[in-house]
């Protein structure tokens, strides 16, 4: 997947401001633009990883393979900041979160447009692509 | 097997904006910390120099202040565990001295926060966390904790009065300690003001009163065989109980936000090593980087049953008058917190207060100290066990 080219640095479109360009999960970017999120898979020992690795802890392999976030998961906890860190102050409000999904968890955005006080512990919800003004791309959790 | 003391410990003030480099910054914590040992910079056999280093223009500091402390031809070298480092040089220097390598070592944390602003230390902060995967969602410390503190309200019906009556019991003490930099008292009234700037929010449900404030700072422990401390000092510290454990740097692999799994681990393993349980200590100093954090510490310590730390502050146990007095030097809360030098500072505390030389602040009589120091949203966490 991919263009091939001299510096493969599409991670640096993850999020507002992303502090990593290269990596060897760069597809992950591919896979948002065609509005999919994705984890991987140990195809030596099955592990699921979540955020995505090129290699496994478990049993050391590199083999890893893709598999699509699908399915609900329950809010585990979030925080609205009131101030944000710099080159995100654009963004304000905007609530982190975690999602459980069972096998594994994500950590993300709560999507801007639910109102506060219908926001839960334990709530189902989805992992959504979102795309940001400028072209960069996120996730963000949305109810399910 | 040897045993291995604290000789010596010292701070600097800690202050919102030091005015001097880092070098004489870390100049003041290692003065007070030789001359309270009574030893000469000579006795000194090797260094280890502690900090986050995001916030240093200096490359590798602990070349620079070796020579300028004096401490040249020794050994040094540079450590970090974020807001833990010095907890993490002290299980270091122990080692080298336990080892037979060194007799005396000393451990000295700084930080110089002042020199960028706050929305960028914050951002820093934000990169002691996984810059791969959470830092482009734009986090930050607070929010972390702040996750944590909506997780156990939600599961243990803790309270936002809960975590107020923190900041009050830590600015109880704030105004005796003449190194804190926040020294005014706090009340519970402040917390339900609205125009009152602790009441403001920071990250839900975390206020301005909920957090501790970066500052400026130094600290440093000297830490000697146990010859070396009976020739030297008359009233040496003995560290008996050293635990450290490190989680998930990305919330996705955390599988505990009621309470951090390495504070659990890490004072199981202290109270093991020194053949002790919760009950028998004394007094405490935790890691309250947040009201919230000093909640989860009693229970990950074992002075509270889960979903109970509350109990503790509210019935004032945790009181310099209580049963387990915490805190009682006015906690980050009221020092404020110089990430590389706070360990070095909440070691101090226990120390002075099992001399008996705590000033106002000392509790009657006692015999086991915990130090409880967390780097990180529960990345790494220090416990170590101290007793005369
Ligand atoms: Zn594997």
């Amino acid at each position: 997947m991919g263009e091939k080219k001299e510096i493969d640095d599409r991670f640096k479109k993850f999020g507002t401001v992303s502090f990593t360009s290269v990596t060897k999960v760069n597809d992950f970017i591919d896979y948002l633009e065609k509005g999919k999120v994705m984890g991987t898979r140990c195809k030596d020992c099955g592990t699921v990883f979540f955020p995505p690795r090129a290699d496994c802890y478990n049993c050391l392999s590199s083999s890893v393979e893709w598999f699509e976030i699908s399915g609900k998961g329950k809010l585990v906890s979030y925080s609205k900041l009131k101030y944000a860190p710099v080159g995100f102050e654009g963004d304000l409000p905007y609530s982190i979160a975690l999602v459980d999904y069972g096998d594994y968890k994500i950590f993300g955005r709560l999507a801007s447009d639910i109102p506060d006080d219908e926001v839960k512990l334990g709530m189902e919800m989805k992992t959504v692509v979102n795309k940001l003004p400028d072209g960069q791309l996120n996730y963000v959790f949305e109810k399910a | 097997m040897r045993k291995i003391a604290i000789i010596g410990v010292g701070q600097s003030s800690f202050v919102r904006s030091y005015p001097g480099s880092i070098r004489e910054l870390a100049f003041e914590g290692f003065k007070e910390a030789i001359e309270d040992a009574k030893v000469s910079v000579s006795d000194i056999d090797a260094s280890i120099i502690c900090s986050a280093p995001e916030y240093d223009k200096q490359r590798s500091p602990s070349g620079v202040f070796a020579e300028y402390l004096g401490l040249i031809p020794q050994p040094t070298c540079y450590l970090e565990s974020l807001c833990s480092s010095t907890s993490t040089g002290l299980r270091m220097a122990y080692s080298l001295v336990k080892s037979g390598l060194h007799d005396v070592v000393a451990v000295l944390g700084f930080q110089k926060m002042s020199e960028i602003s706050s929305a960028e230390s914050q951002e820093r902060m934000g990169r002691g966390a996984d810059i791969q995967w959470e830092s482009p969602f734009g986090t930050m410390m607070p929010a972390y904790y702040a996750m944590f503190a909506k997780a156990h309200m939600e599961k243990y019906g803790t309270t936002l009065e809960d975590m107020a009556l923190v900041r009050v019991k830590a600015a109880t003490y704030g105004p005796l300690n003449d190194k804190a930099m926040f020294r005014k008292p706090v009340t519970l009234e402040m917390f339900t003001d609205p125009n009152h700037f602790m009441s403001g929010p920071v990250a839900s449900p975390l206020r301005v009163g909920d957090c501790c404030a970066n500052a400026d700072g130094s600290s440093c422990l000297i830490v000697a065989s146990e010859e070396k401390a009976k020739a030297l000092s008359k009233k040496p510290v003995w560290i008996r109980g050293l635990g450290a454990a490190s989680a998930s740097v990305n919330m996705a692999g955390r599988d505990l936000v009621t309470g951090l799994a390495v504070a659990r681990q890490a004072s199981e393993q202290a109270y093991k090593m020194a053949g002790i349980t919760p009950k028998d200590i004394d007094i405490a100093e935790v890691h309250d980087c947040f009201t919230i954090s000093e909640i989860l510490a009693y229970e990950d310590l074992g002075f509270a049953k889960p979903g109970e730390g509350k109990e503790l502050v509210k019935s004032k146990e945790t009181y310099k008058e209580g049963s387990l007095p915490t805190n009682v030097d006015g906690g980050l809360l009221s020092k404020g917190h110089p990430i590389g030098a706070t360990g070095g500072s909440q070691i101090r505390t226990i120390v002075l207060q099992l001399r008996g030389e705590a000033g106002d602040m000392q509790v009657k009589d006692p015999e086991i100290g915990l130090v409880h120091n967390i780097g990180g949203v529960g990345l790494y966490g220090n416990v170590t066990i101290l007793g005369r």
